[in-house]
């Protein structure tokens, strides 16, 4: 399968010992010039990298209290060094967070220090050399930005940030990863991760509503484009491609339809991911997020609801309002955006939906919490409703379920291995090893109870966990939409 | 007035200049930086009220650092409060007359400094005991216990094995706050734990001892969460403007 060993899942996690530079050959596929030149980025490694790569570093702090403040208040306590499920999985000592800070925290005080200006090497200052910049392109292409070290920082120093900004001042000198700038700038031209244009959208939608009506009987609509409608959802286009992540979609449009809400997608904005998040640039951020703003308008729709995606929930909770805002055009008496698993919470707890739970008596199921829905954004209306809201969506719609332990959900949660931009064949290796802990969390419950299908709302986390578990022995199809549950449980017909 | 106690006083004019302009300004720094994006950790408070207890927590009781490590936690925390105690005690050297509470604190502060010496011993084992935590370490990291702990030994030495004339000291101090010079004892063991700690001084605003002030502007703890809300903008998201709406 891959010449690389499977980490072992143990009776008890452990903290590895550290293995120097075990993962140092880790390096994702480079971006070519054709990737690089829509994000407006230059083509390949600039002449003068190491002075570009200083001056942006600088502009970067200089623009972002969180850089400066993280690059400065670490006192190296080794609080985080156990936290990172990369470091876990490999034990790699520069996957440990504060290492990885220190990569671009040893060039930032180089540059902009006067003790590392002085005394560069007792304070573990570093030139911009070109062995430096292939350590930042190989270990901040390790680091899925899924904040777990920073619960745990007593600073609340967030690795993400430092590897968002890492990989910002790479691509402002020529250095791209491939993967996730090719597929920006497929979102740029075409509109979507997938690059399915609107022709080839509008006919799997239509395929979509042949197959319910095939199963269920009743006309479930997929509309796309239909100016008027009260909702407009965006979800991420995986949702439009394959299993597991379509049932979500049908677990969606059945929502809509039980309720009787008049709903549609767009095509152009088709797309609910925002990959420009992953590599820290916030122009390629607001350039992405703002086809939202503009089809929401176009359309008239009074509300915006965005599916399951782990990512794009956070730059569409915490970032929309900011970047593409103000909202003054949509209904205020909706949360703005609304996540799709409180718009059904919602409807659930208002008595609008007929669920009949034994529909999924075949399913014992966990849940799975997303990095970026879990520490980085809210559901409902109390501190810790991300938590709250899907479990309850779930234990409507399922008899039998069953959390993790408690180290490893809610804000402890563990990352599915795939986030950050590293969902890439080229970085195989990586993932399986960072699943790790998860799959350590999983096997227990799989143990103990039985569990046969985990549950999650991320179509990173579905793309991945469908990728990795077969490593782990776990079959591929193990891992589901939460919607894809609310799909079999919803019973048409009874209520429209 | 002797050389030393000329050096000694100019050594104290220039460590406080430092630490305070130095602290003063990187807050400067800190609070003119802007934080364009919404990015508090959560689940985080929903009210600024929410924040400042949440920011409570974190430096009086190290909530974060107790959530992931009780050994560091418990280090830690013996260290920082020792070392406020301590601190709190050497009031006494600045003021005449002595505070009431200063006095009531005496017992604790003295004895605390043994506290002080047991929490910086425990963080530095740490340095060498966990292999994680001694790839991290660097040679400032050592060198900065090392001057604690040679400040809190020389301190505690000349409380319990030399006795140093306290009382020219006070003079020496409460000269230095006039703007009067005052003869400086010449003894061995204060020299070192006063030139230490002008050290300490100088090298705090320029060194990870910003942690300090730098908690306190952390985004990840200092934002209130919510963004759906409230429209934040700061920095380049000031700039923005978006086309359309009412």
């Amino acid at each position: 399968m891959a010449n690389f060993e499977t980490p072992a899942l143990r009776e008890y996690p452990i903290i590895p010992l550290i293995h120097a530079g075990t993962m140092a050959h880790s390096k994702p596929y480079v971006a070519k010039p054709e990737h690089q030149k829509p994000l407006g980025f230059p083509g390949t490694l600039v002449d003068n990298w190491e002075s570009v790569a200083v001056k942006k570093l600088g502009e970067l702090v200089d623009e972002s209290r969180a850089l400066r403040v993280f690059l400065d208040t670490c006192v190296k306590c080794g609080s985080c060094t156990d936290k990172c499920h990369y470091y876990l999985g490999t034990s790699d000592p520069k996957n440990m967070p504060v290492a990885r800070q220190d990569l671009l925290r040893s060039v930032y005080r180089r540059y902009y220090t006067l003790s590392g200006k002085l005394f560069p090497k007792l304070v573990g200052a570093r030139d911009m050399t070109k062995d430096v910049l292939d350590e930042w392109y190989s270990y901040f292409h390790q680091c899925s930005q899924c904040r777990r070290c920073s619960v745990f920082c007593p600073y609340g120093i967030d690795t993400a940030e430092v590897s968002m900004a890492a990989r910002d001042i790479m691509d402002a000198v020529g250095l791209g990863q491939k993967y996730s700038n090719e597929i920006i700038a497929k979102v740029h031209s075409i509109g979507n991760n997938l690059g399915l244009p609107e022709p080839a959208l509008r006919n799997t939608l239509d395929g979509l509503e042949e197959d319910v009506k095939d199963e269920t009987g009743v006309d479930v609509k997929f509309p796309l484009d239909e100016k008027g409608a009260e909702v407009l959802l965006i979800t991420p286009s995986a949702d439009f491609f394959a299993e597991p992540h379509i049932d979500g979609l049908i677990g969606y449009a059945k929502v809509f339809h039980q309720a009787g809400i008049r709903w549609t997608m767009s095509s152009h904005a088709s797309e609910a991911a925002n990959f420009s998040m992953f590599i820290g640039n916030h122009e390629n951020m607001h350039k992405v997020a703002i086809r939202i703003r503009e089809a929401a308008l176009d359309l008239g729709v009074k509300r915006i609801v965005v599916g399951e995606c782990g990512h794009a929930w956070r730059v569409a909770y915490a970032f929309w309002n900011t970047l593409i805002g103000p909202f003054d055009f949509l209904d205020r008496n909706y949360p703005i955006p609304q996540h799709i698993c409180e718009f059904t919470y919602d409807l659930i707890q208002r008595g609008a939906l007929t669920l009949d739970k034994s529909a999924n008596d075949d399913k014992i199921v966990t849940y799975h919490d997303s990095c970026n829905v879990a520490r980085a954004t809210r559901m409902g209306s109390m501190p810790g409703g991300q938590f709250v809201i899907p479990r309850a969506v779930i234990k409507a719609v399922v008899n039998k379920f069953h959390d993790m332990e408690p180290e490893s959900i809610h804000e402890n949660t563990f990352c599915c291995g795939g986030g950050g931009g590293l969902l890439t064949d080229d970085l195989m290796e990586i993932r399986v090893k960072g699943a790790q802990p998860r799959m350590q969390a999983l096997k227990h419950v799989v143990d103990d109870h039985g569990v046969n299908y985990l549950a999650a709302i991320c179509a990173i986390c579905k793309t991945q966990f469908a990728k990795v578990l077969p490593y782990y022995q776990y079959p591929m199809d193990m891992i589901g939409s939460v919607h894809g549950l609310v799909s079999k449980a919803i019973q048409l017909g009874t209520k429209e | 007035m002797s050389a030393l106690t000329i050096t000694y006083a100019v050594l104290f004019y220039v460590a406080t200049a430092v630490l305070v302009g130095g602290v003063a300004y990187k807050v400067y720094v800190y609070a003119s930086t802007p934080a364009p994006l919404k990015i508090p950790t959560t689940p985080a408070p929903t009210t600024r009220l929410g924040v400042m207890g949440r920011m409570l927590r974190e430096v009086t009781v190290f909530e974060s650092l107790f959530k992931s490590n009780k050994w560091i936690w418990l280090f830690g925390i013996l260290f920082h409060f020792a070392l406020l105690l301590v601190l709190l005690q050497h009031l006494r050297y600045f003021t005449q007359p002595v505070w009431g509470w200063v006095v009531l604190e005496q017992p604790f502060g003295i004895y605390a400094g043994f506290i002080m010496v047991v929490g910086l011993l425990g963080l530095w084992a740490r340095r060498f005991l966990v292999d994680r935590v001694r790839y991290i370490s660097s040679l400032s990291d050592h060198l900065m216990l090392a001057l604690l702990v040679a400040i809190a030994f020389s301190g505690l030495a000349m409380k319990f094995v030399v006795h140093t004339d306290i009382i020219s000291l006070k003079q020496f101090f409460l000269g230095l706050l006039a703007f009067q010079l005052q003869p400086l004892p010449a003894d061995p063991i204060l020299l070192v734990h006063l030139a230490l700690v002008a050290t300490l001084m100088i090298v705090f605003p320029m060194s990870k001892l910003l942690h300090a002030p730098g908690v306190f502007f952390s985004p990840t703890r200092n934002q209130v969460d919510n963004p759906r809300e409230h429209r934040h903008v700061a920095g380049w998201s000031a700039s923005i403007n978006n086309p359309g709406g009412r």
